[in-house]
């Protein structure tokens, strides 16, 4: 027969167990919803799944001629130099985005070879690139 | 030829580390409790090379010796004297060297000022401490050598990161050294005390101060981080959630928690395995986050060039570290028997180690997340800011109400009662927020539940100071000015995130909108020549159609020339109840300039509360030492 300081201490580990299993819970859940996916234009062209119409962060590199800025809006066009895909964006751009540098709009698709950001991100080094696109853009540049 | 020195400093700085390991391991198996004098020396003489190596180092940037590769990537000869000084440590190289001088300094400090406690103690944790010297030393030496040449000798260095050359940034690296670095010896005093029997109060007292010379470090460095992406970076925010900053703010969550901890070791004997683990925990999460900072592994916007093979050897160090001191702390774990009365401050604190521990998993989870995904299916993905705020938020109504509460809980056995104090208090907090809601506009429910807890700390702080103030006592001010400053800082950012009004245009010279209550005129643009770059300075009038004032913003785009760069300077207006705040970017030379302008009310109360909730901590320091 448990002694009452036994159960108690039972209970007690119960209740502490089951609050923290509802927090991860919780904590995943909110996790899931928030998750950016990262994509370079060829995935987005090869990748049939990807949806479009949800937040999404687009990396590559700003075409070299492909600004065009408006009373409106600013778009670009962000390669791997294997795909291309064209940005627009209404807000003002980051220090250090320039023509034939790596950006990454974050937005979402509009189709598959349009793209609305609402915000664009520059990394603060004047060489950066995103990593993903070093590999690709070692394969088709000699 | 600086190249030679500077390698034989190091080279020397790591020969006394041996030595100094040698000598204490000879001192702890002696009999007589005395010190070797050879290990003060060593120490001594250990600080000095380091010390010497980083002022080598500095002459190179100064003198501009582009046979130094660091020297030749980040400097030119025209950057401005004081760049050159900081763009020092404004690489990797350069700030492993200053991580090892903080690692050293630390080193040498606990051993000369902590006369009062045991040899073995003291033996150990030096002993600890300078095995993380030689592991990072060796690292600096095979990997990151900031003193390694370069051939042929080139004539001009490709200058450092125009948005580096910042007062801000050139103190921030610094700061959160001494900060997540100096967590370092209570890593070491924690093995230390756990190999030489050296537990309870005497053990807290020990560390104490180093744990508060951190904390007080790291807030700053957060601070001054935040400050200058507030105002570098154009975009109006100072906070991202990316993981630069989280891996900064993972130790201060440790931090905090350990100090409170601290307390209760060193006044009721007790919770001396949380302590130990938290004092572990300190560091190994500041290097962590430099590995994950450091070596590529996660997809954050703002950290600069990195490379791979630096992530593998802090992985294995990091790895050893970790199960080393795992290791020692199960071998050495001694029951111990919790006596604790639900009411009592001691439990609180255990409470604000649980918030602690919360936050800190919470920013861990998000943190290292895309990590797991790109192992286990290969997408690359990254956590956006309404996680940590969906999730962190609203844990902090709770807690600044503990935060105000806890305090005056007293040890062992607490009768608490609910005073009329208290509920006159949270009548003033609901009064104030209903006050603010009519002046400012409403807000959300969750807001009002944060704005009037935070109300509600501020209040009790205040009215806490006047009873203190009242009875004559001497008393410690700093949690007071501490928790107060909290209190501010998350009605501020509350207030700043609810009433911030962002407009992005693209306007012509000469062009006119309206928008809200205000008129912005995009009055001229001027060309200027300074010595490093070209600016493109422009003119706009902000008329306030309220009040019929009006004020000039003068935003640039800056031209740099080494390296070629192109940045654009924000124009911030700061006054007590608001900035203003404007920035113009221009692409391809188009007509159109594109201008956001944002109004962000008590922007500059938020830097003043975080600046009080250090100054508390240097407050307490202070009293510490009398």
């Amino acid at each position: 027969m448990p002694t009452k300081k036994v159960k108690n201490r039972i209970l007690f580990l119960i209740v502490a167990a089951s609050i923290f299993l509802l927090f991860i819970f919780f904590v995943l859940k909110t996790l899931n919803k928030n998750l950016l996916y990262f994509s370079t234009p060829t995935d987005v062209i090869k990748n049939d799944s990807l949806m479009i119409g949800k937040k999404m962060r687009l990396g590559g590199m700003v075409k070299k001629d492909s600004i065009l800025v408006n009373k409106k809006e600013i778009k670009f066009i962000i390669t791997d130099y294997n795909n291309e895909i064209i940005v627009s964006f209404k807000g003002s751009v980051p220090n250090l985005f320039s023509e034939e540098k790596g950006v990454i709009a974050e937005g979402e698709l509009k189709d598959k070879k349009f793209f609305i950001a609402s915000r664009i991100l520059a990394k603060h080094d004047e060489n950066y690139m995103p990593p993903e696109l070093k590999e690709v853009i070692k394969n088709n540049v000699k | 030829m600086l190249s030679n020195i500077g390698n034989s400093l190091v080279v020397l700085s790591l020969a006394t580390s041996i030595l100094i390991i040698y000598f204490a391991s000879h001192s702890l198996s002696n009999k007589n409790s005395l010190i070797t004098k050879k290990v003060f020396h060593l120490s001594l003489y250990q600080s000095t090379f380091t010390i010497m190596a980083f002022f080598i180092l500095i002459t190179g940037f100064i003198i501009s010796d582009f046979s130094l590769i660091t020297v030749f990537q980040n400097s030119h000869t025209t950057k401005p004297f004081f760049y050159k000084i900081a763009g020092t440590w404004g690489n990797h190289e350069g700030s492993l060297l200053l991580w090892i001088n903080v690692l050293v300094i630390f080193s040498y400090l606990f051993l000369i000022l902590n006369k009062a406690s045991s040899l073995k103690y003291r033996m150990y944790t030096l002993i600890t401490q300078n095995i993380l010297i030689i592991g990072f030393i060796l690292f600096l030496l095979f990997n990151s050598n900031p003193f390694s040449v370069i051939e042929p000798l080139p004539k001009e260095g490709l200058g450092l990161n125009p948005i580096l050359q910042d007062p801000a940034l050139a103190i921030h690296p610094p700061l959160l050294y001494v900060g997540f670095v100096g967590s370092s010896i209570y890593f070491s005093a924690a093995i230390g005390s756990l190999l030489s029997n050296f537990r309870g109060e005497s053990f807290a007292e020990s560390i104490k101060p180093w744990v508060l010379v951190s904390w007080i470090f790291q807030t700053l460095g957060i601070i001054v981080g935040s400050i200058w992406a507030y105002y570098e970076l154009g975009w109006g925010g100072f906070w991202f959630w990316d993981p630069v900053e989280n891996a900064s703010l993972m130790p201060w969550f440790v931090m905090t928690a350990l100090m409170h901890s601290a307390m209760v070791l060193q006044k009721r004997n007790t919770l001396y395995p949380w302590v130990i683990i938290l004092c572990l925990s300190t560091f190994t999460l500041s290097v962590t986050g430099t590995f994950l900072v450091r070596s590529g592994v996660l997809n954050s916007v703002h950290t600069f060039a990195n490379d791979p093979s630096r992530g593998i050897y802090i992985l294995i160090f990091l790895s050893l570290m970790i199960f080393a001191s795992l290791t020692i702390f199960f071998v050495n774990h001694k029951k111990e028997i919790y006596n604790f009365n639900a009411n009592s401050k001691e439990s609180f604190i255990l409470i604000n180690n649980w918030f602690m521990a919360f936050f800190l998993a919470t920013v861990l989870i998000g943190t290292t997340y895309p990590i797991f995904t790109e192992v286990l299916n290969e997408s690359k993905i990254s956590v956006g800011p309404p996680f940590y705020n969906i999730i962190i938020i609203p844990m902090i109504v709770p807690f600044l109400l503990l935060m105000a509460l806890a305090p005056s809980v007293k040890w062992i056995k607490n009768n608490f009662k609910i005073s009329k104090s208290l509920i006159l208090i949270s009548i003033m907090a609901i009064f104030f927020n209903i006050f603010i809601t009519l002046y400012l506009g409403s807000y959300s429910f969750l807001t009002n539940l944060i704005i009037t807890s935070s109300l509600f700390l501020i209040i009790h702080s205040l009215i806490d100071l006047i009873k203190i103030y009242r009875k004559k006592i001497n008393f410690n001010y700093s949690r007071i000015v501490s928790h107060f400053g909290f209190g501010l800082l998350v009605l501020f950012i509350g207030l700043n995130h609810t009433f911030s009004i962002e407009e992005d245009f693209n306007l012509k010279q000469g062009d006119v909108r309206k928008f809200e209550n205000y008129s912005l005129t995009f009055e001229t643009l001027k060309l200027e020549k300074k010595n490093n770059y070209k600016a493109v300075i422009g003119k706009f009038n902000i008329l306030d159609l309220k009040k019929g004032t009006y004020q000039t913003l003068l935003p640039e785009i800056r031209v740099y020339s080494q390296p070629e760069t192109l940045t654009y300077e924000s124009s911030i207006r700061s006054r007590l109840a608001y900035d203003l705040y404007l920035t113009m970017s221009n692409i391809n030379r188009s007509e159109f300039y594109n201008i956001k302008f944002q109004k962000k009310p008590f922007m500059i109360w938020i830097w003043i509360s975080s600046f009080l909730i250090a100054f508390g901590g240097t407050l307490r320091f202070f009293k510490n030492e009398n």
